[in-house]
């Protein structure tokens, strides 16, 4: 299988991600330079929210000391639940609500925002016990949260994201004006 | 001769008085010999008045009641003679003595015959018949319907329970006094006459057909009376929790409201609210198409589904369709028309992907045929039915297609979580594998899994963690990115997410036991271990 020798060339598997998913980008978030997040929208509308591979984060040499999903004394996203098919409880988000805090062993500190307005169905808690997860793999295992955007929303949102060529072509200016 | 009894005598004056059509009077005297009612209704006014008019001496000292002689000598005179139909002059004596004491309203001079029944609202009087028998079977010739029996059912208007107990309260007592033990229950009802009459003129209609009381199939009769729908308005005041609005309800006046309503209210509040006897109509009620329905027929079997571009059932997204055709389609469209039926719900054990295909002996599937124009296909019309769904399309194929009963479907979602099912999966392996790699994979038993609900359908299903078996696998090497794995598990494992673990949200998952990425390239059904419907012998 030839096909397949090939595939295994290439660094990216033929994931999941790319037979059900759509890749959406916001770069530099709220302004702060490289804190790019990636947006896997499913063809159902659902879209779980991860870190861009350009992020600080995940940046040669960096380890994550923490994560945390108390996002304010009043708010924690592992309080959130939802019941029944029509997810009722979840908390709703708009595109700058906060999801989470990973403070790296550099005590530096990044904000991950939601993206997308929609409604909070899960966090991943794995990644609180193995953060590793998040440098390993991402953009699937290492995803921060999934969110349910509205029925009458599930075009609009992507409105104000990044396709994946406009993105590329953002990073790939950046590698110019600041050369390594 | 109608057999009447003395006692009958002053309810069917009073009932003259107030305007009841001759059937009408037969219910009042709780008189259940149904030839009576079958005979022609001016017959029986003729035969009514002449009963009443015999001891006219006698029984006039006691009939209270009764606005003057004016009606008995008129009856008297119908009888005596024995005049055809309609002699008018009598009759228009009758009305306005009648009128002018009941409700004062009605234009004098109007015919006898044309009144409309204050009870029946002209049901019983002008809508039963040869005429409407004959309208019945012709619907039903048209439509070409295979029965045996059939069972009328009728739908009155809701008012019409209204008048029926205005007039009862009109002459409780008379009845009473008949007979002790008679109640407003032994009133015969407009329906129970309207069907004593009508059966047999549509059984005759269509050729000896029975008209029965239960049956495959029913024709429907609803006749309605705009003029007359408020007279239920009052009880929604006197009886508001009896009219609680429901969400598929067009009004909230529906016959068995009405009923409990009516049980509900104590006479002197009806008597305030509503006149009594009923209010003289202007129009007869009007009747609605005569509507045929055969019940829903079963048929069951199972399919192969052969192709990976397929849906189970039709895939619209927006309103816009993303594939041409479906599992369900196909199998459905020789049989609604062999059937002549209106339309189908389909289910099955479980359901593929559209990129899944169903091996082996199949996946059984039910399907519920609405409104089936014919419903009495024999095995040999079965088989020849499945051969052409067959021939139709080498996408999927149908064996063991059968007709069953309502209760046997049950039988295919019953224990539905218990059963097993087994597939083969094409798995790609991002690490290159050996042989040796891969064998541990076959000694793995009963293997427990947390699945999350998978992202794929978590738009539509609840958030869960569900706990599903693998309960055996084996491996079959392909080359060193590829294996093929058969899995044997229980019923709503999702096995896509198995493999690829689904973002970490199934776990265990072949990721993790394999310690590489890998990913599901093919998928197949190989077997689906419910043991219905029957296998039939090819």
């Amino acid at each position: 299988m030839d096909n397949a020798e090939q595939k295994n060339a290439n660094e990216e598997a033929p994931s999941v991600i790319d037979r059900y998913f759509t890749r959406w980008y916001r770069a530099d978030m709220k302004g702060k330079a490289c804190e790019d997040h990636c947006i896997l929208q499913h063809s159902n509308r659902l879209c779980v929210i991860t870190l861009a591979e350009t992020h600080p984060v995940l940046q040669e040499g960096r380890t994550v000391k923490s994560i945390n999903y108390q996002i304010s004394n009043g708010c924690s996203r592992l309080n959130n639940k939802v019941t029944g098919k029509s997810k009722r409880g979840g908390q709703f988000v708009t595109d700058f609500a906060p999801l989470c805090r990973i403070t790296c062993s550099d005590d530096t500190q990044y904000t991950i925002y939601s993206c997308i307005r929609g409604r909070l169905l899960e966090v991943n808690e794995n990644i609180l016990k193995t953060p590793n997860l998040l440098l390993e793999k991402p953009s699937t295992e290492g995803y921060i949260a999934v969110i349910l955007p509205k029925f009458e929303e599930s075009k609009s949102i992507t409105e104000n994201l990044l396709r994946r060529e406009e993105f590329e072509e953002i990073v790939s200016k950046r590698g110019q004006s600041h050369p390594p | 001769m109608l057999p009447l009894k003395e006692k009958d005598k002053p309810i069917i004056q009073k009932l003259l008085a107030a305007g009841c059509c001759a059937r009408c009077i037969l219910r009042f005297c709780c008189l259940s010999v149904q030839a009576a009612y079958r005979q022609p209704a001016q017959e029986t006014m003729k035969e009514l008045k002449a009963f009443i008019a015999v001891k006219e001496n006698t029984k006039h000292q006691e009939s209270v009641a009764l606005p003057s002689t004016q009606e008995n000598n008129g009856s008297y005179d119908a009888a005596a003679s024995e005049a055809p139909a309609d002699p008018p002059s009598k009759r228009a004596k009758l009305d306005p003595s009648e009128t002018a004491a009941q409700t004062g309203e009605s234009a004098a001079g109007q015919l006898e015959e044309s009144r409309v029944c204050v009870v029946c609202l002209g049901i019983l009087q002008h809508l039963c018949g040869t005429e409407q028998a004959t309208k019945i079977s012709e619907t039903v010739k048209k439509e070409k319907y295979e029965f045996d029996t059939l069972v009328l059912s009728v739908s009155l208007p809701a008012q019409l329970c209204v008048r029926e107990h205005s007039c009862w309260l009109h002459v409780k007592k008379e009845v009473r006094e008949k007979g002790l033990v008679l109640d407003k229950d032994d009133v015969i009802q407009v329906k129970e006459a309207f069907k004593w009459i009508m059966q047999g003129l549509v059984a005759k209609e269509l050729k000896g057909v029975a008209v029965v009381s239960k049956s495959m199939f029913e024709i429907g009769l609803e006749f309605i009376h705009l003029e007359t729908d408020s007279d239920c308005h009052f009880l929604a005041k006197s009886c508001p929790d009896c009219f609680r609005p429901t969400k598929n309800k067009q009004s909230v006046f529906t016959r068995m409201a009405v009923v409990k309503a009516l049980e509900k209210i104590s006479d002197a509040t009806f008597l305030q609210h509503y006149p009594c006897p009923p209010p003289q109509p202007a129009s007869c009620c009007l009747p609605l198409d005569v509507q045929c329905l055969h019940m829903s027929v079963f048929i069951a079997g199972r399919y192969n589904k052969f192709c990976r571009s397929l849906p189970q059932t039709p895939w619209v997204i927006d309103g816009e369709r993303k594939m041409e055709s479906s599992v369900e389609e196909l199998i459905a469209a020789p049989i609604l028309s062999a059937f002549r039926a209106d339309g189908f719900n389909f289910s099955s054990s479980g359901r593929e992907d559209v990129d899944v295909r169903t091996l082996g002996n199949g996946r059984p599937f039910a399907m519920e045929l609405l409104n089936p124009h014919r419903s009495r296909l024999t095995k040999v019309d079965m088989k020849q039915l499945q051969e052409e769904i067959n021939t139709l399309s080498d996408k999927i194929r149908v064996r063991d297609l059968q007709m069953v009963t309502r209760e046997a479907m049950s039988h295919m979602k019953e224990g539905e979580e218990e059963k097993t099912k087994s597939y083969m999966a094409l798995v790609w392996t991002q690490k290159p594998i050996q042989r040796e790699d891969i064998v541990f994979i076959d000694d793995i038993k009963d293997l427990i899994l947390d699945q999350k609900t998978p992202l794929r359908v978590l738009h539509r299903r609840a958030l869960a963690v569900r706990q599903r078996v693998v309960h055996s696998m084996s491996t079959r090497f392909v080359d060193s990115h590829h294996f093929y794995l058969g899995l044997k598990t229980q019923a709503g494992t999702y096995i896509k997410e198995f493999v690829h673990g689904d973002f970490g949200r199934t776990k265990p998952n072949l990721c993790q036991l394999l310690k590489t990425d890998v990913d599901i390239l093919e998928l197949d059904v190989e077997s689906v271990d419910v043991d219905w419907p029957p296998a039939i012998p090819e």
